[in-house]
């Protein structure tokens, strides 16, 4: 056994150029691989980070229609409901377009009781829910624009018109990693006197009703009890949990989601063409030292072994440098990304995959060329001249 | 200087047929990714550019960007009505349109999966104010009815959106009494009714949007001096064709970043697949290269030789691509678009523009993979190559 990894090892570095640049190709691909996969996962990060707790409820039409924010008192009355908030989607532009964030005008008190997960400290909590212009931002979306506590953030509306200004009067930290870091949350309350003053029939509206329940298995039955309270009237709800609501949206970009797992897929595929590429051209190189193993009385297994364990070992150290390289790009592309995806991270499952990947395109690139040397034919291998 | 007759490049590759096929087939996956983001892209771009129509002008509440988040109250929809220079129809009715639009969540055919579709209230001008909308089964809508019309990818794409059923939303039965089939336009993802039902079943007060068709397209300027000097607007106006083209921008840039992104990081593997196949190829021609060079081929003859046989073979791996991306063009796929947060139903476009940047593409891989393993084979002293074979 020792004598054939010797052999494996020797043969794979004869063609030193031609094994770097399959290794090159390999961690390339491989790296590429994870990054897709890891870029996939973080779409769907809000659904992995949604608790069994909390349900959603909004309008039945599509979440651009606001329910009555009378809804409150008889939400808190349906049996299951441990708590309520409600919170609307804000849609504000701070300086430009590109600098895109989540913010939330949301009922403060009750909003960060369903929200456990976001770490607060409690004077900066107070501060918050005292000061009517103040809001409370996570810690990677204060990272990314240097804010600070006491600093003014300007937000320019494009739902709620006009330029509203807030004071950051705390700064959340994620319970974990899925934790969602990068949005802004303020008083509803402001935004509601606004537009009594401005747009009064556009006031006392909620975008979406936030549902604190107590038995996460009673979730689907809570839920029905909520939209048959509402049912026929002017504005019926539909109340999902949080991570079906949040599904949704992920499900609205299924068609690219899918495209760049299919991608993903191809370049392994390509790295297969390559890869397989490489060992032709090796066995065939070599047609006429396996024919002298074959005169020497080793069997054809011996020679398919031979290949097969040179692929795999060149594969596999292919997969383990590219595996090493995914983390820092990783790292590297979620700071180019910033707030654009939550929360990036590589798997576990990521990890086994780009391995397995590296065994299958290891496997695969050998066996038509193992098949074809083992069945050579001694007499033409020797005449053969490579 | 006499070159290497092209004959002997494009027969070398024959020779090493599984090889060729290899690497071309690893470059063509490349070329196929390629030129399946540029074509998706460009379809984005291509429907909701073809949306917009030019002498048509669309108003909404400044800053609003999208026509959801805008809203025009009735009164100020007055005043823009009675503007000078809107064009009017055969029976002199002003061209003028004022449309609530709301997004209203569906659930898909199939797989049930609910997304926001487009639902737009109009006006029975609407086919007039949009010549490329035509009627593909049944009628237009009857003004003051409950009955709507839908769009061709709505049609066949949502529950109870296809002709003779009935669409339950805002505390209504909608009818679906006609298909309009609108060009492959964004309007082929939504469904249009009357805007004065739409407003009461939606309990709105104020219309989305205001749109309307000029007499004369150089009158916009005008036009929109008006409304932008008026003190009780805070609309503003944009020529149609400019709004949607904006629609497109961020999905459609967004698409073709990922993709170009994506291509390069891939071209490196099919590079690579193309430099170790070069390499081999000169090792195993040393005494043909020694020959070349015997029988008064310069080094630069050589040079190019290999350097053309290494974009010959990217070049057959580009075609092969190309030409499995043209069958994209027969898919046709939807999507949320985020700026509008609506369906959006679209095609692969392949254009002679993205045709050629594709085979520049794969030309610059074979020349990148080629320049080296070319370069060494030139590099090779006579006597080396004579006496290695």
């Amino acid at each position: 056994m020792p004598f054939l990894f010797k052999l494996l090892l020797k043969n794979a570095f004869r063609h030193k150029l031609r094994t770097a640049l399959t290794l090159v190709g390999l961690v390339v691909a491989l790296s590429a691989f994870g990054l897709l996969r890891t870029i996939v996962d973080a779409w769907y990060a809000g659904v992995e980070a949604s608790s069994s707790t909390r349900l959603v409820s909004r309008s039945a039409i599509s979440l651009t229609f606001p329910l009555p924010l009378s809804y409150v008192q008889r939400l808190k009355g349906v049996e299951g409901v441990s708590g309520v908030s409600w919170a609307n989607w804000f849609g504000g532009i701070y300086i430009t377009e590109r600098n895109f964030f989540p913010q939330f005008a949301v009922e403060p008190a009750s909003y960060l009781a369903l929200y456990p997960e976001y770490k607060l400290k409690d004077e900066e909590r107070l501060a918050f829910i005292r000061d009517r212009q103040g809001c409370v931002v996570g810690r990677k979306l204060a990272d990314k624009f240097g804010w600070k506590i006491g600093d003014q953030i300007p937000l320019r509306g494009t739902i709620y018109p006009g330029t509203w200004t807030f004071t950051v009067r705390g700064i959340w930290d994620g319970a974990e990693a899925k934790t969602d870091e990068s949005q802004l949350l303020f008083h509803w309350g402001l935004l509601n006197e606004s537009l009594r003053k401005r747009a009064a029939k556009r006031a006392d509206a909620v975008g979406v009703y936030i549902v604190g329940i107590n038995e996460p298995q009673n979730a689907a039955a809570i839920s029905q009890r909520i939209d048959a309270q509402f049912k026929n009237s002017l504005a019926e709800t539909l109340t999902e949990t949080e991570s079906a609501f949040q599904l949704s949206f992920v499900s609205m970009s299924e068609a690219i989601l899918v495209a760049v797992q299919a991608v993903s897929y191809i370049i392994v595929i390509i790295i297969m063409a390559v890869m397989a590429n490489t060992m032709t051209m090796t066995a065939r190189e070599r047609l006429a030292e396996y024919a002298t193993l074959k005169a020497l009385g080793f069997g054809p297994g011996f020679v398919a072994r031979l290949l097969f364990g040179e692929s795999l070992m060149i594969a596999l150290v292919g997969g383990a440098l590219g595996l090493a390289l995914t983390l820092p790009i990783a790292g590297a592309f979620a700071a180019a990304a910033g707030t654009l995806f939550p929360v990036f991270q590589v798997s576990e499952l990521t990890m086994a995959l780009q391995m397995l990947a590296a065994l299958v395109v290891g496997s695969v690139a050998a066996a038509w060329p193992a098949w074809k040397m083992s069945r050579i034919d001694i007499v033409q291998g020797l005449r053969h001249v490579a | 200087m006499k070159a290497v007759p092209l004959s002997y490049i494009a027969r070398n590759l024959w020779v090493r047929r599984v090889t060729t096929l290899l690497t071309a087939g690893g470059m063509a996956l490349v070329i196929y990714v390629f030129a399946t983001v540029l074509m998706m892209s460009e379809g984005i771009r291509r429907t909701l550019v073809d949306t917009g129509q030019a002498d048509n002008v669309i108003v909404l509440r400044k800053g609003a960007g999208a026509e959801i988040n805008s809203g025009v109250g009735r009164g100020a929809a007055a005043i823009v009505e009675s503007l000078p220079g809107i064009a009017t129809d055969a029976e002199g009715r002003a061209l003028f349109s004022k449309e609530p639009v709301v997004l209203n969540n569906l659930p898909k055919r199939g797989s049930g999966k609910p997304s926001n579709v487009t639902v737009r209230g109009t006006s029975e001008l609407a086919l007039q104010l949009r010549p490329k909308v035509k009627m593909l089964e049944g009628r237009m809508f009857r003004p003051g009815s409950s009955e709507i019309v839908t769009g061709r990818a709505i049609a066949e794409g949502f529950q109870g959106a296809g002709l003779g059923e009935t669409l339950r939303f805002a505390g209504r039965d909608w009818l679906v009494v006609g298909v309009f089939d609108a060009g492959r336009s964004g309007f082929d993802s939504e469904i249009w009714g009357d805007s004065e039902q739409m407003m009461q079943a939606f309990r709105r007060e104020a219309f989305s949007t205001l749109v309307f068709r000029l007499q004369d397209a150089s009158q916009f300027e005008a036009v929109k001096a008006a409304i932008e000097a008026d003190p009780r607007l805070q609309l503003e106006a944009k020529p149609e064709i400019r709004f949607y083209a904006e629609q497109s921008e961020a999905l459609a840039t967004f698409i073709s970043i990922l993709g170009t992104s994506l291509s390069v990081i891939f071209s490196i593997g099919a590079i690579v697949g193309a430099m170790i196949t070069m390499f081999a190829a000169v090792a195993s021609r040393i005494g043909e290269i020694g020959t070349l060079r015997a029988l008064g081929f310069r080094r630069g003859a050589v040079l190019v030789a290999f350097l053309l046989e290494a974009m010959l073979l990217s070049l057959v791996g580009g075609l092969i691509g190309l030409a499995g991306a043209a069958f994209m063009q027969a898919v046709n796929i939807s999507t949320t678009n985020f700026q509008t947060f609506a369906e959006l139903a679209f095609q692969f476009q392949l254009t002679p523009a993205i045709a050629v940047k594709t085979l520049v593409f794969a030309l610059f891989m074979g020349f990148v993979g080629g320049f080296i393993p070319a370069w060494r084979a030139a590099r090779l002293k006579i006597v080396d190559c004579l006496r290695a074979a």
